[in-house]
């Protein structure tokens, strides 16, 4: 891969006592979904934490359009243009979901200040936000409130999007909107790393895949040659396609 | 659409909140006229002054989810400051300003210094931080005798208009003579109003919106790109400010100051509970916590002692319902508020509405 966007290269982190990601190396292309799979306590929302500064690495590098933004704090590692968002849908429950909104456009003071033709596509890709505007973000159902984290993280342009599980605990109507939703946003050409456990959901949108395991990525490539590749599937994942359809 | 203006768009969402507001407003501008007597219009004042002091300890707590001790700090260094500046400079509207600007600048530089020293810290240190601070300032309150007049504080005497002997003219009005007190008690309240729309503004400006996805997550606000340090700190400066502002109107309005007097840590428990009765991170619970709370505390023993006399043929109900025992009867009634309403007052108000 040539000049990849993102670059993690022997990345080691340590929570307290705890080694965590044990020499992570992943590497995100401009433009395409990477979706990193792995079991509970892999490492995958570690990683994604230490791309955004909330755990600092130990050893390695994070390389973000060739500058190391390794030993940089989370706010700055934002105004770069890096766009979280955290499983559990990460949105503020006190606030409606239009101040959601205006709060993650950073520079915008009031609503009107937001590109409306971009908050018009927004609306098109999740029509809830639209209809529950005005509405306190706690009040709505575990999928709006994931539409409306996906919706805030991109609001403005952004360069990269780090999204944790956003499939996890949602009805598979819903999961089916959020696939036609992220199907829709790949067409901007927006760069995607997803960190997932449903292998469904990840087959259909991803381009690449990195599979982690025990804080290290052991196996990265195309997603293709692993959703045809059962064995392969079995192997890393411990699981066949069809027991998750 | 003006009331919308100067609400900031953040009205009050409930129409029992509504109606109990505006019978607090006007229980305070007729307060002279209803209730004549020092007592009542000392209460009224106090109400006033604890708004501001309610509120801005609002923006820090309910607003950043910021624990801190030294609110009465800064409360006490707005009082000494007018209270020094008048006592040693003579009682003009020149003193006033100055004691104000010095309070002020002294509040700013102290909550700059423990806002960036401490807010890194977990909230637990930081609160254990800033009540070491207020205990060490109140010391020192007390020991600077020459210039704080010590543990007997200060008496000074206030510009003219303010003063009780002034008389803006000879007959009363209504039954009420138009002294320097009243014009100083209107004066407050105006100032009071000002103040609470300034703050009311502030929490629902986007500033305002960031210190109250802080205080719901730090780390999802600093993923967003807000450096969460700085916005604690600017509110935790702020709401130093407007302490000391309260503090300010404080001495002007007693005409004195001292350390229990506006430095004591009772006043720091008095407004935590104002802000939890009346409910965190609403502007408007600092109204309804800093009136209900005053009023019972102020009247509670008259009330009491109504009952105990009325019950005087059960020894029983007499002993359980005499005046000295008034603290037991506001404790009791604080903890069945807080079980009550746990998201305080106008909390529990503003949910009820949302459902309906």
């Amino acid at each position: 891969m040539t000049n990849p966007l993102l670059q993690l290269e022997g990345v080691h982190t340590h929570i307290g006592a705890y080694h965590i990601l044990q020499g992570v190396d992943l590497q995100v292309a401009h433009g395409e979904m990477t979706v990193l799979l792995g079991r509970n306590g892999a490492g995958k929302t570690t990683t994604l934490r230490t791309i955004m500064g909330l755990w600092s690495p130990s050893r390695g590098s994070v390389r973000f359009e060739g500058q190391d933004v390794g030993a940089r704090q989370t706010p700055d590692v934002a105004r770069l243009g890096i766009a979280y968002v955290p499983e559990n849908m990460g949105i503020f429950a006190d606030l409606t979901v239009r101040e959601n909104m205006i709060l993650a456009a950073r520079g915008a003071r009031r609503i009107e200040d937001v590109d409306p033709k971009r908050l018009g596509w927004i609306f098109g890709l999740f029509p809830a936000m639209k209809k529950f505007w005005q509405h306190p973000a706690g009040l709505l159902s575990g999928g709006q409130k994931q539409m409306l984290a996906v919706a805030r993280a991109i609001v403005e342009p952004r360069k990269l999007l780090l999204i944790d599980e956003p499939s996890k605990g949602l009805a598979p109507a819903i999961i089916q909107n959020m696939i036609a939703a992220f199907r829709e946003l790949k067409q901007t050409d927006t760069t995607i790393l997803l960190v997932e456990q449903n292998f469904n959901f990840a087959r259909q949108l991803g381009d690449r895949v990195a599979v982690m395991d025990n804080g290290r990525v052991v196996h990265a490539g195309p997603m293709a040659a692993l959703a045809e590749d059962e064995k392969l599937q079995q192997s890393l994942l411990g699981l066949s396609l069809g027991a998750h359809q | 659409m003006i009331l919308r203006t100067l609400f900031s768009g953040d009205m009050p969402r409930s129409r029992v909140l509504t109606v109990l507001l505006l019978l607090i407003l006007a229980g305070l501008l007729l307060t002279p006229f209803v209730f004549p007597g020092a007592k009542s219009t000392n209460v009224a004042a106090k109400i006033c002054i604890f708004i501001v002091l309610v509120s801005s300890f609002d923006l820090v707590l309910g607003y950043t989810g910021i624990v801190s001790f030294a609110h009465t700090m800064f409360f006490g260094i707005g009082a000494y400051g007018v209270a020094i500046a008048l006592t040693h400079l003579g009682p003009t509207w020149g003193a006033v300003a100055t004691g104000v600007a010095v309070a002020l600048v002294l509040s700013l530089a102290l909550s700059l210094l423990i806002g960036l020293f401490s807010l890194r810290v977990k909230a637990m240190f930081y609160a254990m931080i800033t009540l070491a601070v207020a205990t060490a300032f109140m010391t020192l309150a007390s020991q600077l005798s020459d210039i704080t007049g010590g543990e007997d504080g200060l008496s000074f005497k206030v510009p003219t208009l303010l003063q009780p002997s002034f008389s803006l003219r000879e007959a009363p009005f209504m039954g009420v003579s138009l002294d320097g007190k009243l014009i100083s008690f209107y004066l407050l309240m105006a100032v009071t109003i000002v103040l609470f729309l300034v703050m009311l503004r502030i929490v629902n400006s986007p500033f305002g919106r960031v210190l109250q996805a802080i205080r719901e997550n730090e780390f999802r606000a600093e993923a967003l790109g807000y450096r969460t340090v700085v916005y604690r700190t600017v509110s935790n400066v702020l709401s130093a400010l407007f302490a000391t502002l309260a503090g300010c109107l404080l001495a002007l309005w007693l005409r004195y100051n001292g350390p229990d007097t506006s430095l004591s840590f009772e006043i720091m428990i008095d407004i935590l509970l104002m802000v939890v009765i009346g409910g965190m991170g609403t502007m408007y619970g600092s109204i309804v916590g800093a009136t209900l709370f005053l009023v019972a505390q102020n009247y509670l023993q008259d009330l009491m002692k109504i009952g105990s006399t009325a019950a005087g043929g059960v020894p029983f109900l007499r002993n359980l319902l005499a005046p000295d025992r008034w603290l037991l009867w506001l404790g009791l009634l604080f903890i069945l508020s807080v079980y009550r309403f746990p998201t305080g007052i106008v909390g529990r108000l503003r949910s009820k509405r949302s459902a309906a």
